[in-house]
């Protein structure tokens, strides 16, 4: 079976992302387009557990929260790893969304940004099997931040003792 | 000065860490060339023309002499025994090797330096005023602001792969030496009816290829709002910024084509999320900002007339005159040590200046040194009564040419000779200027022109702003160079307008001439060159050069 890093961990993975925005997935465990969902909502939940990924000119506002709450998880796809819209996206469904699910990357980046990316509030980052274990690392990069953010709130200003 | 404490000894000698395994995992194979790129863009390194350029962060324009002692050593150990000063008040190495990188981070750390985010799509070194803290003019000091800007943006996890690059500027005086209207985002320190400290916010102001003077979109936003401001703006912008051209994704081209009240209303609507949570400054956090940056232990001095040395030797007499300024302390000066001796690259300073600049600095001074964006040094705190014997010892290390604030005191980017962005040379049209003008009386006799030199359109020598700017041109495959008059710096900031066709580089010299014979013929008593221009417009300029 397929892995990726879920929470810090290597883990059994059986989701793929169906790019598709016109044909409905014959099966669940699908991650779709969000004009699909849009367009084909009932007919999705019908097949069973569905995510659906925020292209990267989509932002979390299109996403209801009834969205939220009925979505297995929410996937940022990055079409080119420079392009770092998704990042400001995870933090909009975490910090004012109050999104609590998993946030999933997919798509083109590198494992030299899972820090940033855990920091924004990504929890799951599907990279090519071979390169997991060693991707771990880059989780920790830094184990101390200056900036608020979603794994650490408080700024390093409001932490810092003498 | 700023002292790093325990976390930020850690964040540096992490990132150490980090770049060592990055750059040994591209020299294994591990990275590709496309990954490795921002990778080490964002720790200053760029591959150029002959070899790569290290880039390393000047904070704000501040250095002590330990910082130049080991400055001094990397370029000896590391390069070819010199630096770049270079339009961002850093410091820049030519010939540094990529695998050897590492280790001169690791020298850098040990003095609380690095190159983070000196190159790259992320928000960049923070630049300020080169005289904060000490200029007579001062509203207040930028430093301890530009510090904790400098903290919230460095490794921020949201804005490391914005459209383009982000520069940021603070200015705390009246008149403007941070160019904080051609800034993305330039801060001007401003004190309201009551006294209190406010901060007007400028975005969208910027060079290169399409210059444009920055727009005000907020007039006096308190100070506890500063990081949550700031950040509302960046992530606006790294939503809503171009990406499908690099040429169109600078925050400039976003206002533009908003406008600033629509980007303003944007902003302020991310704003809302934000302001008054956790990135509200603390009043305790700015005094603990500003406790670094408290006044030396200046001597109860009264101001020295200098006349009488002066008249004695013209040579510290023009010194004086054109190299010193006004410091608030009573019985204190500004030194500015130049680095545009002609023969040598504007900006360019060699290992044994730096060292000898680091024992003048403990010597004359508080062990303090700035480097400014005209691509000079600065010697902050300088008793007036040792001024002459500063001058002195300024004058055998080739770091007193008395052109500060002329024509000579060329700003200029490395050019084509190292970048490989260059369509141009650019260090040989600044020394061929240089030698043209020699002669110190005529330099004087002309007063303030700024003249700023870029070898292509991405303005690293700021040639928009210059009274005249030369630009770098290819014009079928054969170097050439385009005019431009009545830019300016400050907070009166205009862009020159362009001449006409462009010319061959050994035309240069004489183009400069005939547009400086108009000027002086055109001219009113005490009239300036860019007050000239501003009167007479182009024209005139224009039928004298092509005539």
């Amino acid at each position: 079976m397929p892995k990726i890093i879920k929470n810090g961990q290597v883990v059994d993975d059986n989701w793929q992302v169906w790019r598709d925005a016109e044909t409905l997935p014959s099966a669940d465990h699908v991650i779709v387009p969000l004009a699909l969902w849009q367009q084909q909502r009932d007919a999705l939940l019908a097949l069973g557990e569905i995510a659906v990924y925020l292209a990267s000119d989509e932002s979390p506002k299109s996403l209801s929260d009834e969205d939220l709450s009925t979505l297995s998880f929410v996937a940022v796809d990055f079409p080119k790893f420079m392009d770092g819209r998704g990042f400001s996206y995870a933090r909009e469904l975490r910090e004012q969304r109050r999104y609590q699910g998993e946030i999933r990357a997919v798509g083109d980046f590198i494992r030299d940004q899972l820090f940033y990316m855990k920091r924004c509030g990504f929890s799951s980052y599907a990279l090519p099997s071979d390169e997991l274990e060693a991707a771990l690392a880059s989780l920790n990069d830094f184990s101390e931040s200056y900036q608020s953010s979603v794994d650490q709130p408080l700024p390093l200003f409001r932490r810092r003792q003498a | 000065m700023y002292a790093y404490d325990q976390y930020d000894r850690q964040i540096i000698s992490q990132r150490v860490a980090q770049y060592r395994d990055q750059t040994e995992r591209y020299l294994a194979g591990k990275i590709t060339e496309e990954q490795f790129l921002p990778l080490r863009l964002q720790n200053g390194l760029y591959v150029q023309r002959l070899a790569p350029m290290l880039r390393i962060a000047v904070p704000y324009g501040t250095l002590n002499s330990q910082q130049l002692r080991k400055l001094a050593f990397i370029t000896r150990e590391y390069d070819k025994g010199y630096a770049h000063i270079s339009t961002r008040q850093n410091v820049q190495l030519n010939w540094p090797k990529l695998e050897e990188v590492p280790d001169i981070l690791e020298h850098l750390a040990e003095v609380e330096m690095h190159s983070i985010q000196t190159s790259g799509n992320c928000i960049r070194n923070v630049t300020a005023d080169q005289f904060s803290g000490v200029a007579a003019d001062e509203v207040e000091d930028a430093r301890p602001w530009c510090e904790i800007i400098r903290q919230w943006s460095t490794f921020h996890p949201e804005f490391a792969f914005l459209p383009r690059k982000f520069k940021i500027a603070v200015c705390g005086s009246e008149q403007d030496r941070a160019a904080v209207l051609v800034h993305d985002i330039g801060v001007q320190i401003v004190k309201d009816d009551n006294g209190n400290t406010a901060f007007k916010v400028i975005v969208g102001g910027g060079l290169g290829r399409t210059p444009v003077i920055g727009s005000v979109i907020h007039e006096a936003l308190p100070p506890r709002h500063l990081l949550s401001y700031l950040e509302a703006i960046v992530r606006v912008y790294n939503q809503l910024g171009r990406r499908d051209n690099k040429f169109k994704a600078r925050i400039k081209i976003l206002v533009r084509a908003m406008g600033a009240d629509a980007f303003k209303a944007k902003v302020e609507e991310e704003w809302a999320f934000i302001k008054d949570g956790n990135l509200d400054l603390p009043d305790e956090e700015i005094a603990r900002a500003q406790s670094f940056f408290t006044r030396p232990d200046y001597e109860a001095l009264e101001n020295e007339d200098l006349q009488a040395l002066a008249l004695e030797n013209v040579d510290f007499a023009r010194w004086l005159n054109h190299n010193v300024h006004a410091h608030k302390q009573r019985g204190y000066a500004i030194a500015t040590l130049s680095l545009k001796t002609t023969g040598v690259a504007p900006g360019d300073i060699t290992a044994e200046q730096f060292e000898a600049v680091a024992d003048l600095a403990e010597e004359f001074g508080f062990g303090e040194i700035r480097s400014t964006h005209q691509q000079n040094l600065v010697l902050p705190d300088i008793q007036q009564r040792q001024l002459f014997a500063l001058w002195q010892k300024l004058v055998s290390l080739e770091l007193a040419s008395p052109t500060v604030g002329t024509m000579n005191d060329i700003i200029c980017c490395p050019g084509g000779d190292f970048c490989s962005l260059a369509n141009a040379k650019s260090i040989p049209i600044a020394e061929a200027i240089q030698r043209r003008f020699d002669d110190l009386d005529y330099l004087y006799d002309l007063g303030d022109i700024e003249l700023n030199i870029s070898g292509c359109m991405n303005a690293c020598g700021h040639h928009h702003i210059g009274n005249i700017g030369i630009l770098g041109v290819d014009k079928k495959g054969q170097e050439f160079y385009q005019v431009s008059l009545g830019g300016q710096q400050g907070l009166n900031a205009s862009l020159g307008k362009i001449l006409g066709p462009s010319f061959a580089q050994d035309e240069i010299p004489d183009v400069v001439e005939k547009i400086l014979n108009c000027y002086l013929e055109k001219r009113h008593p005490e009239e300036r060159f860019i007050d000239t221009y501003e009167r007479i417009g182009l024209a005139p300029f224009k039928e004298r050069v092509y005539a």
